[in-house]
């Protein structure tokens, strides 16, 4: 079978795998490099649940070969929190804001959330609809998430006009 | 859903790819976003040998936009086409059309040339490449050539494309300032095909339609150019009677299969009404040449007008 080494960044971290050629993103996240934060839901594009960053884009990792991404830096959820343990602003909001009940979709809201913030860090609640419309979540009815969103824009405002 | 086998390469010019897509035969595949050829060899509808992955030739990527032309790589992605305040500036129905395919991973990822080039009678892009009437430079290891949007889908999955060509190119006369405009998609939720969607590009001069280009998403195996529908249009000042003219010779052409998304009836009456919707809208948006700044709705809902849209609720 053909296999190819690839070389993956992952939160700063960077990891030498040697992978199949048909072996989807998620799994060599998941299953080789053990970071399990991001889930696997529909396995067909739909859910969002397997959402990383990948060089500056929201990625469905189900959706895209390991060796694609050969080269690439990622960040998937362990890597949102700050090295002093404290958390990203977005899993903050979702704390306060319950943004989360079964937390099934919740690695694949934040890492999505928060590239949208980089782009737009001032959204509309329309955008931040928009802006997640590629991540599925059958509990929370989205209003939560979208507030927990919108509490995290505020605090990175905050903290942008602080520095 | 792990796909079959197949061996990867990552060729770094166009030349390398034309020759690993040779090499490879008939069991060889390109790979531009993937994310309609992926879901396909997960399900092992697709099973190719080799996959010549597109995404690293930067001689395949990029916008150019003159006074007269505008050029899109075949590899430009969906979310970099709504970026580009050039395009935007120059042909939006581009950035409203965008907007409405899939969700914002998948625009990350899928590109342009891959949802004109895959054939799938759901994709948006073919019948906005044939409203604006664009050309697809086709090349190989034997030369290069131009084809027609207009005359590149000959059915379901079925194109102009012979083995060993890859898209490189797409270009288009650059429609004038002040166009009128509008891409109207009936979709059940985001990520979905069309329902039925139309796709419209007028010039209006003194309250009268100059030139109108009219085209149809998956209401038959192909996209449709309504050509019926423009001429009705063409010489009058859009009002309710020549719209409705426009919307039952557009109804005329379609031949949709009843699906999830309702019988064929119904999907050629969505048909006639996303006709009648862009043909008002883009009658709103000619002569306005205001739309220039992307900043509201580059990563946010589509600026619909009066159609509303699916997020119109919102801002009302």
């Amino acid at each position: 079978m053909a296999k190819s080494l690839i070389t993956l960044t992952i939160n700063g971290e960077v990891h030498e795998q040697r992978v199949d050629d048909r072996e989807l993103l998620i799994h060599t996240i998941r299953e080789r490099i053990n970071l399990t934060g991001a889930h696997i839901g529909c396995d067909t594009g739909h859910c969002g649940a397997c959402t990383i960053d990948l060089d500056g884009r929201s990625v469905k990792s189900c959706m895209m070969f390991a060796v694609q991404a050969n080269g690439a830096s990622i960040t998937t959820i362990e890597g949102m929190a700050h090295a002093d343990g404290t958390l990203h602003a977005l899993q903050e909001g979702f704390r306060m804001e319950h943004g989360l009940q079964c937390g099934y979709c919740t690695p694949g809201m934040i890492t999505r959330a928060y590239r949208l913030l980089k782009e737009n860090p001032n959204p509309t609640e329309a955008e931040i609809r928009m802006g997640i419309a590629g991540n599925l979540c059958r509990c929370t009815g989205y209003q939560n998430i979208v507030k927990s969103i919108q509490y995290a824009a505020e605090q990175l405002r905050i903290k942008e006009a602080a520095e | 859903m792990i796909p079959g086998k197949f061996d990867y390469h990552r060729p770094a010019t166009k030349t390398d790819a034309f020759k690993l897509l040779l090499d490879a035969g008939p069991d060889g595949r390109v790979l531009a976003g993937g994310h309609s050829l992926i879901p396909m060899m997960k399900l092992r509808l697709a099973t190719p040998t080799a996959l010549i992955d597109l995404g690293h030739i930067s001689e395949l990527k990029g916008i150019s936009v003159s006074d007269k032309r505008i050029e899109i790589g075949a590899t430009t992605t969906q979310h970099e086409l709504i970026q580009s305040q050039e395009l935007f500036t120059a042909c939006p129905i581009i950035h409203e059309t965008s907007l409405q395919i899939a969700d914002p991973q998948i625009r990350y990822c899928g590109t342009l040339g891959g949802n004109i080039g895959n054939g799938d009678p759901g994709n948006d892009m073919p019948a906005v490449m044939q409203c604006l009437d664009a050309i697809y430079t086709i090349e190989s290891l034997k030369g290069s050539r131009q084809v027609s949007a207009r005359a590149f889908y000959r059915g379901a999955y079925v194109t102009a494309l012979d083995d060993g060509e890859i898209i490189t190119k797409i270009s288009f006369v650059r429609p004038p300032t002040g166009h009128g405009y509008a891409y109207c998609k009936l979709k059940r939720k985001v990520g979905d095909y069309a329902t039925a969607a139309a796709a419209v590009i007028l010039e209006m001069s003194g309250g009268k339609v100059q030139s109108a280009s009219i085209t149809l998403t998956n209401v038959s195996d192909t996209p449709l150019c309504a050509t019926a529908a423009a001429a009705a249009v063409t010489g009058t000042t859009l009002e309710p009677a020549a719209i409705t003219a426009a919307v039952l010779a557009a109804e005329a052409i379609t031949n949709p299969t009843a699906d999830g998304r309702g019988s064929a009836a119904y999907r050629t009456r969505m048909a006639g009404v996303m006709v009648h919707r862009a043909l008002e809208l883009a009658k709103e948006r000619a002569g306005d040449i205001g739309a220039t700044s992307i900043s509201a709705s580059a990563t946010g809902a589509p600026k619909t007008g009066k159609a509303g849209g699916m997020f119109g609720w919102l801002n009302r």
